[in-house]
């Protein structure tokens, strides 16, 4: 196996995952988007990881803690989304301009 | 290296299918019209890339990404696109108009990686394939060398627990906070 057989799939979800951060209205949708990026990132650290084989298994460290990372970031970020869901009636981002200058 | 000889090692037959799966779901993700679907996709995604990582043998954060992603976070995203009531059916809407400046911004940052990635990996092979990194490495390294971070991202986990309750509770009115303190 060849180590960019990973780092390419895991540059194409990537820039899957810019493609509908972009493009989504939905905030959710946008946030599932994030998660895409997350997840290429963590092929990135584990292919590394396999590539050196460093003795403490850092990629593979680093790549837990980006999962933990990226559960608090959906927690917050969903909680945020049904708050102003709460208070504008509304789910997408075009509507959120409250701290627009 | 050629294709042939790439074909050739059995290990690469198991990564095609996994490859194929998380190449299409990650496009279902961002494409599909139907917002539940999406987020079934991406449990399509999250399952093939817990494959790739049994591959590059990563076993315990395999098993994390299932029981994190597809246990905890996909739970999540379904309660959060149920309470924005957003159109369960198909909608229209859901992209923005133009999206040529997303898919060109995306190409190109895919030409770029690309690139970048093909110029410094040539044809660099995975080292020892097949031999599983034991937990207990992981665990000696998480809470040895690694303990602060580790820590921290704890600490990161609680506030961010405090904040989602916070964020969640529903505001008394004034005259509502009264009676509370009263009691």
């Amino acid at each position: 196996m060849l180590v960019n057989q990973f780092l390419l799939i895991a540059a194409f979800l990537f820039s899957l995952g810019v493609y509908g951060l972009i493009v989504r209205r939905n905030a959710v949708m946008v946030l599932l988007a994030v998660e895409l990026m997350l997840n290429a990132v963590n092929i990135n650290l584990i292919a590394f990881e396999a590539y050196l084989r460093s003795a403490q298994a850092v990629g593979q460290v680093f790549s837990i803690f980006v999962i933990t990372v990226a559960a608090a970031e959906v927690g917050i970020g969903l909680a945020i989304v049904l708050m102003i869901f709460r208070n504008r009636a509304s789910a997408n981002v075009d509507d959120f301009n409250l701290m627009r200058y | 290296m050629q294709i042939g000889d790439w074909i050739s090692q059995p290990v690469n037959w198991v990564y095609l299918p996994l490859a194929l799966v998380l190449v299409y779901s990650g496009i279902r993700v961002v494409t599909s019209q139907n917002v539940i679907r999406a987020a079934l996709f991406l449990v399509g995604a999250l399952a093939s890339t817990a494959g790739l990582f049994l591959l590059l043998s990563a076993e315990f954060v395999a098993l994390t990404l299932v029981l994190v992603y597809i246990g905890a976070v996909i739970v999540l995203f379904l309660f959060g696109i149920m309470i924005t009531r957003a159109p369960l059916g198909r909608d229209v809407a859901l992209d923005h108009p133009s999206r040529t400046v997303g898919a060109g911004v995306a190409v190109a940052l895919f030409g770029f990686l690309a690139f970048g990635s093909i110029q410094a990996f040539g044809s660099a092979e995975v080292q020892g394939i097949g031999e599983p990194t034991s937990t207990e490495v992981l665990g000696e390294a998480l809470l040895g060398r690694f303990v602060v971070p580790f820590e921290v991202v704890s600490f990161l986990l609680l506030a961010a627990l405090i904040g989602g309750i916070t964020l969640a509770r529903k505001d008394l009115s004034p005259a509502e906070e009264e009676a509370a303190g009263a009691v």
